[in-house]
């Protein structure tokens, strides 16, 4: 049984919670103070992950860190199809990995704002939120040029990978921290298509796609 | 934007941060009402606050002259930037000794102090916002309840408020039908009382103390003083950081920012008997800070 060592407000928890829901996996959960316990940086957490940050799953035995990483080993290992990942199509392969990297990177600004703002960490807030909004003109015009091609998400695969669940939690978090996404519809129309994937669930700030709060 | 120069909220109360989460004499920085304030909690739990200075980086540095007011109740610190009254508004539960009493968070909100009490006191939103937990439809109904505000304890009381909820609480095992008395004792604290799922003869209290950053923005801390026997703090404090992290986003939504008190402001939807005496108290309180103030 996978047990997640989970923050309910994080994203990067979220996304591993999602891929699960998605595949239909069981799971055990440890919820970790994160906030305002800093539990992520007690001892017994550190011997599980030294770099102190959450999630870290425990499949087995097996602990991995870094969502992206463990997003990597669940749809390898759960997903027979291997349709979020698919293991057989190296140009595709690749593709996931740099939008990996992409979302590390939108962890690095916009869930840096939303910290800042939210849970008063010290950071350069200008600067996470001027990061932010060059991932996300970089992503809009990328699903912008998609769409004109008829591709529907991140990758150039007919359906979502685990580079879509990467992307989204701190995109859709990203008013939190005071970065707005109006100047991002191809972004927004993404957004909405996550929310219509079977098996999608939210998490707390994450409201469900409806017939109101579809985006424009 | 100015400082504030609305004088019955310099004369108030306000949280500045949580006692349990203080390392004892370690200076923590923050802002009230715009103003950079210092603080520190003393290893006997006494806070001492000041306007920060350069000059002034440990709590016995602080000359007694330049002591702002201090307080410690209910696990925070407490201060004022003019002439508080002697004491806060009671919480006689939080002395009952088999209480679980936690500071919940305490988060950076983006909007007024009394947007963010009005939508504390909203039951209307619990099933589309708290989505089977605080309520869940077909059971969206307000029902009929009583506002009242109480004038020799100059608070707003609203009682036989009853809501379905599919988890009221850690401790719930199921729907219930759950009773909720809110309090405002405070133009920017609110107290609610819901029924406790353990004992039907008590109810649990949750409260939020909003400190106001400026005009638009707080710094929410939740105080949860619950019956709960069995569940562990980071399991009974993840429940509340759940809730609030759904309303998260809607009060950083409302516009405008500030609560309007003109009662043609905006049309009252739902059952907003709670949310029309309460504006109706900040206008007669005279509270401008926070609020558009009706045209006289
Ligand atoms: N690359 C990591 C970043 C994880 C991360 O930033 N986690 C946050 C919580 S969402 C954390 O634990 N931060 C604490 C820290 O970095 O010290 C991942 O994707 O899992
Ligand atoms: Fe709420």
């Amino acid at each position: 049984m996978i047990t997640l060592y989970d923050y309910e407000l994080s994203g990067n928890c979220y996304k591993l919670r999602l891929l699960m829901s998605f595949l239909g996996i069981d799971h055990n959960t440890v919820p970790v103070d994160f906030y305002p316990g800093r539990e992520h940086k007690s001892e017994w957490f550190l011997k599980l992950n030294p770099l102190g940050q959450l999630p870290v799953i425990d499949d087995d035995g097996l602990i991995l860190r870094d969502a992206q990483a463990i997003l990597v080993y669940l749809a390898s290992k759960y997903d027979p199809p291997g349709t979020w990942y698919p293991r057989n199509n190296p140009a595709l392969l690749g593709e996931i990995s740099q939008w990996l990297a992409f979302a590390d990177g939108i962890t690095g600004t916009a869930s840096a704002a939303r910290l800042h703002d939210a849970l008063f960490y010290d950071f350069d807030i200008d600067a996470a939120r001027a990061g932010a909004h060059r991932l996300f003109r970089i992503l809009d015009e990328h699903l912008w040029f998609g769409e004109q091609e008829g591709r529907q998400w991140i990758c150039s695969a007919p359906q979502p990978t685990i580079a879509d669940i990467a992307c989204f939690p701190y995109i859709m978090l990203s008013e939190e921290g005071g970065i707005s996404r109006q100047d991002y519809p191809a972004i927004r129309r993404w957004c909405d298509r996550v929310k219509r994937i079977k098996g999608f669930i939210v998490m707390s700030g994450v409201f469900p796609a409806g017939p109101a709060r579809a985006a424009a | 934007m100015t400082k504030c120069t609305d004088s019955v909220v310099l004369n108030l109360w306000h949280p500045v941060g949580a006692i349990a989460e203080a390392i004892p004499g370690a200076v923590q920085e923050t802002v009230l009402l715009e103003e950079r304030l210092s603080f520190a909690v003393g290893g006997d739990g006494e806070p001492i606050v000041w306007r920060s200075r350069p000059d002034l980086r440990r709590a016995d540095q602080v000359p007694a002259a330049d002591r702002l007011p201090a307080k410690s109740a209910y696990g925070y610190v407490w201060t004022s930037l003019g002439s508080p009254p002697a004491e806060l508004f009671p919480i006689p539960e939080y002395a009952e000794p088999d209480r679980r009493r936690l500071n919940a968070a305490t988060f950076g909100v983006n909007v007024s102090a009394p947007r963010a009490i009005e939508n504390f006191l909203d039951m209307g939103h619990f099933p589309y916002v708290h989505t089977d937990i605080l309520g869940a439809e077909p059971h969206t109904e307000v029902k009929e309840y009583d506002v009242e505000i109480s004038v020799d304890r100059d608070e707003i009381l609203a009682t036989r408020c009853r809501f379905f909820q599919p988890m009221a609480s850690t401790a719930s095992d199921g729907g219930a039908d759950v009773d909720y008395v809110y309090r405002v004792p405070h133009p920017y604290c609110s107290v609610l009382y819901k029924s406790s799922p353990v004992d039907e003869s008590r109810r649990d209290v949750i409260a939020i103390f909003l400190q106001p950053v400026d005009q638009e923005h707080v710094r929410a801390h939740m105080l949860l003083c619950v019956l709960d026997e069995n569940s562990e703090d980071k399991v009974i404090k993840r429940f509340q950081q759940t809730i609030f992290g759904q309303d998260k986003p809607i009060l950083e939504n409302q516009v405008p920012k500030r609560l309007p008190l003109d009662p043609r402001a905006e049309t009252p939807i739902r059952a907003d008997k709670s949310a029309i005496a309460y504006r109706r108290w900040l206008s007669q309180k005279g509270v401008t800070y926070g609020v558009i103030p009706a045209a006289a």
